[in-house]
């Protein structure tokens, strides 16, 4: 093709992404795994568990989020700084 | 979004006559929040536009707003395109009428939904972003070098689009039902003012692009908020507290449906349901950002991180998504009665009749503005997609390859004119059941490119003959067994979107068991044809590509630099 390829951004560490990794998982399967939360009781001011437990995964899931974003865009900007560091002509 | 909101129009045993008087004070608000709307539309083209942008003559400055929209316009945009008017009244009313499975799923499903946005879209806006990609299937196709296959992404993404906005109109339609308007003795006065807003959003969508929608959000947002907010805080105390509505409630859904000689529905899922609820959840996640309105909301951001940021932020909708689906319980508690003009049984008119019986007439008023002012946003984002798919995947990939950028926006603003035209004749003229009947299936097709797409983000592994078989596979599948349910109640096809997952009684989301087999027979064809050392070339991407960020140069830029060493 043409140009070689120039990469953008220097080699990753692995915990960042794993961490972040983990977190959104949690964000993902635990909001899916019904029989964990299809029962009314504990009711919540007269909502049944079923229900304000999935409006409460609102908040944790955009929570878990935030950490995520937070853990990756700080090791993009190494991993950035890295390749201008390094590379820069 | 939620494609599976079926048996919307329960029972039809004839009730009174279902003539409403007109509600003017409530209808002089939504007509004056509409003209409202309308002027800030006109203006949007003026919008952060430099002098020499205006006309938008480009698919970056029509199509896609210029390419450079924030955090906070971002959040406005999308959260006014994924959670739209049909939404809106159509999840409540099935919370009314069948209770939890079909209706409270989308509150898991627009959870889940964000940790798959913030894994996958990010990677998405920084390939279009280096190459210039309008469309998710610019994207395939430049990633495969198969015009085939993106074709069949774009057709997949317009055929999927089309019966969305023709919802988006049936949600308007229950606005103006309960206003008052639309009594069936005249069909034409009936529909006009359905016409006209139709027209005035076609003609500001031609004139501003994707600034249009972008500006009405914030207000239709806004208003939103409001309604959802005020009715949150009033009603449940003044109908007797939360715990009152869960008993009335369950004391409607579990009654036996003389139609089935089954309970209406469920408060709490039983457990044969809970494979219903969560494939459900996440099909409609996975196929959610897989619509090209939803992408066309990404690739109009400015820089690779919105929309990760954004995927912190618009859950924030979700929970206003969570308490809407519940005012279905409190209008069930409230004994609204959502009869139609002739005189049948319309659930959708429930969250709508609500808002009108339990509200002064203005505030009333102003909720179903907003309502009405929900299917716009959306509309026009989805006609800028499909005109989009349309003009870059279709006609200048196999008419005209050589369609200059002006020549492009020309072309798909005039196709976003037709697209509407084609939505409004689909509801005119079709019932209204067919448009759900194809809202149905398009989510369970959009979600048969979510491979192509996906796996291209991250490999090249997949050979595009393997990807273009799955993809024709999945799209039978789902769609002869989506018509092979039949609706207990009515006899009809398409009655539903779960069925028995293959060779097991478990009822899964149909999207999902096509995608499975999509998905299976990629891989394993993808294999055999590697066996064979079937050659699969052409791949306009590499790897720096998936990470680029706004201050990265672009591949026109980089060629003009450092020039080809070798073809």
């Amino acid at each position: 093709m043409s140009a070689p390829d120039v990469p953008t951004r220097g080699p990753a560490r692995v915990a960042p992404y794993l961490t972040a990794g983990i977190l959104v998982a949690i964000a993902i399967v635990m909001p899916l795994t019904v029989p964990l939360y299809a029962r009314a009781t504990p009711a919540l001011w007269g909502i049944p568990f079923f229900y304000w437990y999935q409006l409460l995964w609102v908040f944790i899931a955009a929570g878990l989020l935030a950490v995520s974003y937070a853990l990756v865009t700080r090791e993009d900007r190494r991993r950035r700084a890295a390749v201008r560091g390094a590379g820069e002509r | 979004m939620s494609a599976h909101l079926l048996s919307l129009v329960t029972g039809t045993g004839p009730d009174a006559s279902g003539h409403r008087p007109v509600n003017w004070v409530a209808l002089i608000i939504v007509i004056v929040l509409f003209v409202l709307v309308a002027v800030i539309g006109f203006l949007a083209s003026r919008w952060r536009t430099e002098a020499s942008a205006r006309g938008l003559h480009s698919l970056d400055e029509w199509g896609l707003g210029g390419r450079g929209f924030g955090t906070w316009v971002t959040w406005f945009l999308l959260g006014g395109d994924l959670y739209t008017a049909y939404t809106f009244v159509a999840v409540p009313a099935a919370m009314w009428a069948s209770g939890a499975v079909s209706g409270f799923f989308a509150v898991p499903y627009t959870v889940v939904l964000y940790p798959i946005v913030f894994i996958l879209m990010s990677r998405l806006w920084s390939v279009s972003h280096r190459h210039g990609y309008v469309t998710p299937a610019d994207f395939v196709g430049g990633r495969y070098g198969s015009r085939w296959l993106s074709l069949a992404v774009a057709v997949t993404g317009i055929v999927a689009t089309m019966p969305y906005i023709a919802l988006q109109l049936v949600g308007i339609r229950a606005v103006l039902t309960v206003l008052g308007l639309g009594s069936n003795s005249n069909p034409l006065m009936a529909d006009l003012p359905l016409i006209i807003a139709f027209v005035v959003l076609a003609a500001y969508t031609y004139t501003g692009g994707l600034r249009a929608p972008a500006l009405i959000a914030v207000v239709k947002d806004v208003l939103i908020y409001i309604a959802i907010i005020v009715a949150i805080a009033y009603l449940p105390a003044h109908f007797g507290g939360w715990g009152g509505i869960f008993d009335a409630a369950e004391k409607k859904l579990s009654a036996t449906n003389p139609a089935t000689g089954a309970p209406f529905g469920a408060v709490i899922p039983g457990v044969t349901g809970f494979n219903a609820y969560w494939t459900l959840a996440l099909g409609s996640a996975m196929a959610l950002f897989m619509y090209p309105h939803s992408i066309t909301g990404v690739l109009a951001t400015k820089s690779r991180n919105t929309i990760r940021r954004n995927a912190v932020y618009l859950p924030l909708y979700s929970l206003m998504l969570g308490f809407l689906a519940l005012l279905g319980y409190v209008a069930i508690k409230a004994g609204t009665n959502p009869v139609d003009t002739n005189g049948a049984i319309n659930a959708q008119l429930v969250v709508p009749q609500l808002f009108l019986d339990a509200f002064p007439s203005w505030f009333g008023g102003v909720a179903l503005a907003a309502i009405a002012i929900g299917a716009l946003v959306p509309a026009a984002i989805m006609s800028i997609a499909a005109s989009n798919l349309f003009t870059r995947n279709i006609y200048r990939d196999f008419f005209k390859k050589d369609a200059t950028a002006k020549h492009e926006a020309n072309v798909s603003k005039l196709v976003s004119l037709i697209v509407k035209f084609g939505a409004l004749v689909f509801v005119l003229g079709l019932d209204q059941s067919s448009a759900i009947n194809f809202q149905l299936l398009g989510g369970i097709w959009i979600l048969q490119t979510f491979p192509s797409i996906v796996a291209g983000l991250y490999t090249r592994w997949f050979n595009k003959w393997a990807l273009l078989v799955g993809w024709a596979a999945g799209i039978a599948y789902g769609t002869i067994t989506a018509y092979d349910v039949v609706n207990p109640a009515t006899h009809a096809h398409f009655g539903g979107s779960i069925a028995a997952f293959p060779f097991t009684s478990t009822t899964v989301y149909i999207g999902v068991t096509a995608f499975l087999i999509n998905a299976l027979i990629a891989v394993v064809g993808t294999l055999v044809l590697r066996a064979f050392r079937v050659r699969d070339t052409g791949d306009a991407t590499r790897e720096s590509d998936f990470d680029a960020d706004e201050n990265d140069p672009k591949v026109a830029e980089i060629e003009r630099s450092e020039p080809l060493l070798e073809p």
